[in-house]
């Protein structure tokens, strides 16, 4: 990609990575900052989650869908449970599940896409087609199968989405892969007699960092939005779980009434997303070669 | 009466069969002293009132999928229920709102002193949608389908005591049980036992000639079905309609919005928790009839700890069956009390004491049985009824305050009466009930049924069950009701939690008369017996 | 991904050419033709087996799926013998490539004897319908996309690249489902608006205005029911929301390519030269940058495509629409395995075929791919 050919050019510009990151923060946008705070919020949300929450999880109360009041600060779901609690452990859940999903699927798909992109060969020519096969199936309803043979459990659906995802990931590591095997500094170092370790850590993995954690936002947003789509089609995170998906899907048709209630999860998972993107959208201009600003 | 009272009274007669215009009867209503406002009024409330002809109704079912067919041995949910038994076919018998038997198809039944020979007359002059007369063998050809080592019908067990069926010339049918039952009119009623033309000896199903007051003109599996009037029903007058299109729209949401926006005249099952901003509505009615349905949490008795009536018993006491009705059904349910009978069925009776959530009770069991620290697994998905997670989580804390812990095991919901109902030991279950307190027990709670989902085997109770089975005096078959009413409640395996209410919606273009209790959509015949309301 | 597809074929030419460079030189364009629909074939193969065993994996089968709670052992039993799933999977599965070989799906489980409902029949009009949809909804959101992205690439940075950036970064991040019902929403507020609570809340002439603007809006039916009898104008009109929320859902990826591939291309020399020409910046943009970026494009559309056809089970869902996603949904749910299969291989040969589209208009448009040294 022209961002690592930019970086690996100018050796002599390189200053330390605290530094850059400092000068590139102060350069960033106003969306780029909102992102970034807001993804922050949602960690903050996620880990604290238990003492922030005004209840229990799965705490019941005796009236259904009470009005939004001082107990209840946005009301209480169809069965007396806080929503906002809901929320807030949704975040939990729902954060978790995709970031974990997300997690894994990189590093399946990057380990496997950079050995594929450094021995090539029938190393190569396996994972590839394998991952032809997997990607022309389509991934929402194969996900559907998968999870009715293994059951919805939280395990399956982190497992199942990881490798449904990986096969994405597996493409674009090979791909950015192969461009930095053919650098004369992978050579150099064969020649040096580094062993093919010390070559995929420390001299191809740094030169292909920039695209990856760009796709590593953006992968999560999907992953996010498939999570929810299964909760929609009923074999997503289970019950009594708190997670958005759900959540939305289960008060769908109070939105037809104009109860804005639903609508807060939604915009949890939208906010989140959109958040992602902003960032992975200032990350992606900051550190391509994209000078487009002439 | 004045003259002119008379006349409108006359005149109110006349509007039904759409004899007097609107403008007529304001005139002569006028003359009789009321004003403009309420002679329209009056002429619209009894134009609705009447079944007239003509028109198309577009019903929005819950149900369908690409696997549907017309095959009456499946029918496994309202969309082919109600599109191809209610408004396609006729079974012999039909339930009317009241609960009781009518003859549909035949015209008449009896039986013999002991109940075990019963004597159908088919109606004279009823015709299949392709002309030719309805005739004993036909019906003999059409129940023979669900019977017999290679059927496939999920109606096999219904017709499992019958022991011989017989035509006796062409309008006679003579079906033979092996043992007396004064409610086997009832049985003829399922949407399962429709009358099929015969063909060489069997039923010919395929072809989609019934006798019904409609004829299939289209029918796209798990999309629509649409059937036009057949010109030459039996039942006078009947249909009104002059065509009727099911369409299958099964995500709740869209249903609701294609009410909303009038793509459709009716829904069967309504959202529950948006009933309320529904009913605001000017043009949409609501629609609420207490079925026989009931969500059941069958205990197997033959498994510990459950083989101990007093655990049974503690967890009967431990369920807040008021709070479950209230939150997962919204109100539109009937608190159950552990008897499967519904209210509204022959031979009901509510056995004392009701049960409901007492934790002092509770206790007191679990102390009797020796099982203070009592853990249990409950077994549920919500493919044995809509919101069966949400009870079993209701239960595990009502429960926990007795001191037992109910750990809620949430199973596949695919296979789940496969893998789930009857072999885990508590688990969730439902029955869209049976129209007979006999039916029903015999069903779901005589020892040698294959569906007995609590294995309970109580000797008095199946003696009893055969008694009142041939009973023909009603005081003696009511005395026996109560008692294995009481039986069930106070030693069965069953916990009955709440019998549904059919909640669905309309717009007030579609008009109808009493809506039958037996099952959903107006006892699934809701396209012959409906009509398009005038003005 | 965006990166992956143009670089893995450059890569992958080389990867090929190494040891056919000795061979006669073969056009790029067939070769590649050649080798991917062999593979293809392959690929098909595969994915026939994972999916057929996949089936055999669910708890269940059609006659128990059929029968539900009023299933006895006698019945399932001879319901398994009539559709023939009472013989072992290994000898089902190669009955059934031995039929498809022949170039017959087979029949539905859902068959009786004498009343025969073959896959084709079954599939034909949901193929179709989901097409339908798919074309229409390309005719929208393609050109709409390349349009902004063109624009937006030519004004970049200016407060129409950014609120276009903006919206279509926010479309795409809602929920499919979540788009589809407010689309829906709307459509009902515009007779309800002015009864809910809300508006009531509002001042008067707001909630007046949103009423207005709400009935500017056509009344498109919720709900997208059509057969095989609907006529062409009718089916545009109910497929009209369905085509909306996936418009807004895939428009935001390939607009951003575009725009993206577009300021890529105008950062090289040869446009510097353009400029020093002195052509307006329309005209570069249209003549030497977008021919030039073509590759990346196209890849990011063919993968829409393929998504139009293959993943809009949920949108199906949500305004009823008999498309082949919710076939497959309930062929798997009620264990219809021919049924099953057949759309598997229609969605895996959809993927195939676009993809390698993609890779051909993208040798084709690249003069150093089409003549390679």
């Amino acid at each position: 990609m022209t961002s690592t050919e930019h970086v690996v050019a100018v050796p002599r510009q390189r200053r330390t990575r605290a530094s850059r990151v400092k000068t590139a923060l102060k350069k960033a946008p106003f969306s780029a900052w909102f992102g970034i705070v807001v993804i922050l919020g949602y960690v903050f949300v996620a880990l604290l989650a238990p003492w922030i929450a005004p209840y229990g999880e799965t705490q019941v109360f005796t009236e259904a869908f009470a009005p939004w009041s001082q107990e209840f600060i946005v009301g209480t779901d169809q069965l007396g449970r806080d929503v906002l609690t809901r929320l807030i452990y949704g975040a939990r859940n729902t954060i978790g599940i995709a970031f974990a999903t997300t997690l894994l699927s990189f590093a399946v798909g990057v380990t496997l896409g950079l050995l594929a992109a450094m021995y090539r060969g029938w190393l190569d020519q396996i994972l590839s087609r394998a991952v032809d096969v997997l990607m022309s199936i389509p991934s929402l309803i194969f996900a559907l199968m998968l999870l009715s043979i293994f059951g919805s459990s939280v395990t399956s659906l982190i497992l199942i989405i990881a490798l449904l995802d990986s096969t994405r990931v597996f493409r674009l590591a090979r791909a950015v892969g192969l461009n930095v095997a053919v650098m004369e500094y992978v050579e150099a170092a064969q020649l040096r007699g580094e062993g093919p370790r010390w070559i995929l850590t420390k001299e191809i993995l740094p030169n292909v960092l920039p695209p990856l954690i760009a796709e590593f936002g953006l992968r999560f947003c999907f992953v996010f939005l498939t999570i929810a789509a299964l909760s929609f089609l009923g074999v997503g995170i289970q019950p009594p779980t708190a997670d958005w998906g759900s959540m939305v899907r289960e008060n769908a048709t109070l939105i037809t009434y104009g109860d804005i209630t639903p609508l807060l999860p939604a915009g949890a998972i939208a906010l989140l997303t959109v958040s992602v993107n902003f960032v992975v959208d200032w990350f992606l201009h900051a550190t391509s070669g994209l000078r487009d600003e002439k | 009466m004045s003259e002119s009272e008379y006349k409108l009274r006359l005149a109110q007669n006349l509007i039904g069969r759409g004899k007097v215009s609107r403008r007529d009867f304001i005139h002569l209503g006028l003359a009789a002293g009321l004003t403009v406002a309420s002679a329209d009024m009056l002429f619209v409330s009894v134009a609705r009132a009447e079944p007239q002809r003509g028109g198309f109704a577009k019903l929005g079912m819950a149900h369908g999928a690409t696997t549907d067919s017309i095959d009456p041995a499946g029918y496994p949910d309202t969309f082919t229920q109600t599109a191809f038994s209610g408004a396609m076919s006729n079974s012999l018998t039909e339930v009317d709102a009241k609960g009781s038997i009518q003859p549909d198809l035949a015209e008449s039944f009896e039986t013999t002193d002991d109940a075990t020979t019963w004597v159908f007359k088919l109606r004279k002059g009823a015709t299949f949608h392709n002309g030719k007369t309805v005739t004993a063998d036909d019906v003999v050809a059409s129940m023979q389908y669900h019977m017999g080592a290679d059927t496939k019908s999920a109606a096999k067990s219904l017709l499992e005591s019958v022991t011989n069926i017989k035509a006796d010339g062409p309008e006679t049918i003579v079906f033979t049980l092996k043992s007396g039952n004064a409610d086997f009119p009832y049985i003829m009623s399922d949407y399962h036992l429709v009358v099929m033309p015969a063909r060489d000896g069997k039923a010919d199903w395929e072809s989609g000639v019934r006798t019904g007051a409609f004829v299939l003109e289209n029918f796209q599996p798990g999309v629509s079905a649409k059937l036009k009037r057949n010109p030459n029903y039996f039942k006078n007058g009947k249909p009104y309609f002059d065509e009727v299109e099911f369409i299958a729209i099964t995500d709740l949401a869209a249903r609701m919005a294609a009410l909303s926006t009038g793509e459709v005249d009716y829904i069967g099952r309504a959202d529950l928790k948006t009933l309320g901003m529904l009913k605001r509505k000017p043009n949409i009615e609501i629609l609420e009839v207490t079925g026989y349905g009931h969500y059941t949490l069958p205990m197997n008795v033959t498994v510990a700890p459950f083989d101990n009536p007093d655990v049974r018993m503690a967890l009967k006491w431990a369920i807040d069956r008021e709070e479950i009705a209230q939150k997962i059904f919204l109100g539109h349910a009937t608190v159950g009390n552990d008897n499967p009978i519904a209210p509204a069925i022959k031979f009901a009776i509510n056995p004392q004491p009701q049960h409901k959530f007492d934790p002092e009770k509770a206790r007191f069991h679990l102390k009797k049985a020796g099982m203070e620290n009592l853990k249990v697994d409950l077994s549920v998905a919500d493919a044995a009824f809509a919101g069966a997670v949400d009870a079993a989580a209701l239960i595990r804390e009502t429960a926990a305050q007795c001191g037992i812990d109910v750990n809620v095991v949430r199973e596949a919901e695919d296979a789940y009466w496969d893998n789930v109902w009857l072999k885990k030991p508590w688990c969730a279950s439902y029955w869209s009930g049976r129209a007979t307190a006999d039916w029903m027990f015999t069903q779901a709670y005589s020892a040698d049924s294959s569906w007995n989902e609590t294995f309970w085997k109580n000797p008095r109770f199946n003696e009893l069950l055969t008694q009142a089975r041939a009973e023909t005096d009603e005081a003696k078959r009511s005395a026996m009701y109560a008692e294995m009413q009481q039986l069930t409640h106070d030693d069965g395996g069953a916990i009955v939690l709440v019998f549904n209410n059919f909640v669905s919606a309309k717009s007030k273009k579609l008009a109808h008369g009493e809506l039958a209790p037996n099952w959903e959509n107006d006892g699934l015949k809701m396209a012959e017996r409906w009509w398009v309301a005038n003005a | 991904m965006r990166f992956a597809k143009r670089t893995a074929r450059g890569a992958g030419g080389s990867l090929f050419s190494g040891k056919g460079s000795k061979a006669p030189p073969m056009n790029p364009v067939v070769r590649t033709v050649l080798q991917r629909l062999g593979l293809g074939l392959i690929t098909l193969f595969i994915v026939t087996i994972i999916i057929f065993s996949a089936i055999a994996m669910l708890p269940g089968d059609f006659a128990k799926a059929m029968l539900g709670q009023s299933a006895t052992p006698e019945t399932v039993a001879a319901f398994q013998r009539e559709i023939g799933i009472d013989r072992p999977p290994v000898e089902r599965y190669f009955a059934w490539v031995g039929q498809i070989m022949q170039g017959d799906f087979g029949s539905s489980f859902a068959s009786r004897t004498g009343y025969r409902r073959t896959v084709a029949e079954i599939i034909a009009p949901r193929l179709y319908n989901t097409m339908f949809l798919a074309v229409m909804t390309a005719l929208i959101a393609v050109p709409l996309a390349l349009g902004l992205g063109i624009l937006a690439a030519l004004y970049r940075n200016s407060w129409f690249d950014r609120v276009v950036n903006t919206v279509t970064l926010t479309t795409i991040s809602f929920p499919e489902f979540f788009v589809a019902y407010m689309l829906a929403y709307l459509i009902i507020s515009r007779d309800t608006f002015i009864g809910t609570e809300f508006a009531q809340s509002l001042p008067e002439w707001l909630a007046a205005s949103i009423n207005w603007v709400l009935n500017l809006v056509p009344k498109f039916p919720t709900l997208a029911n059509i057969s095989d009898q609907t006529p062409f104008w009718e089916h545009v009109w109910r497929a009209a929301l369905p085509s909306i929320t996936l418009t807004l859902v895939i428009v935001a990826h390939m607009m951003r390519m575009t725009r993206a591939a577009i300021i890529n291309m105008l950062a090289s020399p040869y446009i510097d030269m353009a400029r020093l020409k002195g052509m307006s910046p329309m005209a570069i943009v249209l003549r030497h940058a977008l021919p030039n970026a073509w590759a990346p494009i196209v890849t990011v559309i063919a993968f829409n495509l393929a998504y139009l056809i293959v993943g809009v089970v949920v949108v199906e869902v949500v305004f009823v629409y008999p498309g082949i996603g919710q076939l497959m949904v309930d062929a798997v749910k009620s264990r219809d395995v021919p049924v099953v299969q057949a759309c598997a291989l229609i969605f895996a040969a959809t993927y195939i075929l676009l993809n390698l589209t993609a890779d051909i208009i993208s040798i084709a448009t690249n003069p150093r791919l089409l003549h390679p040294r």
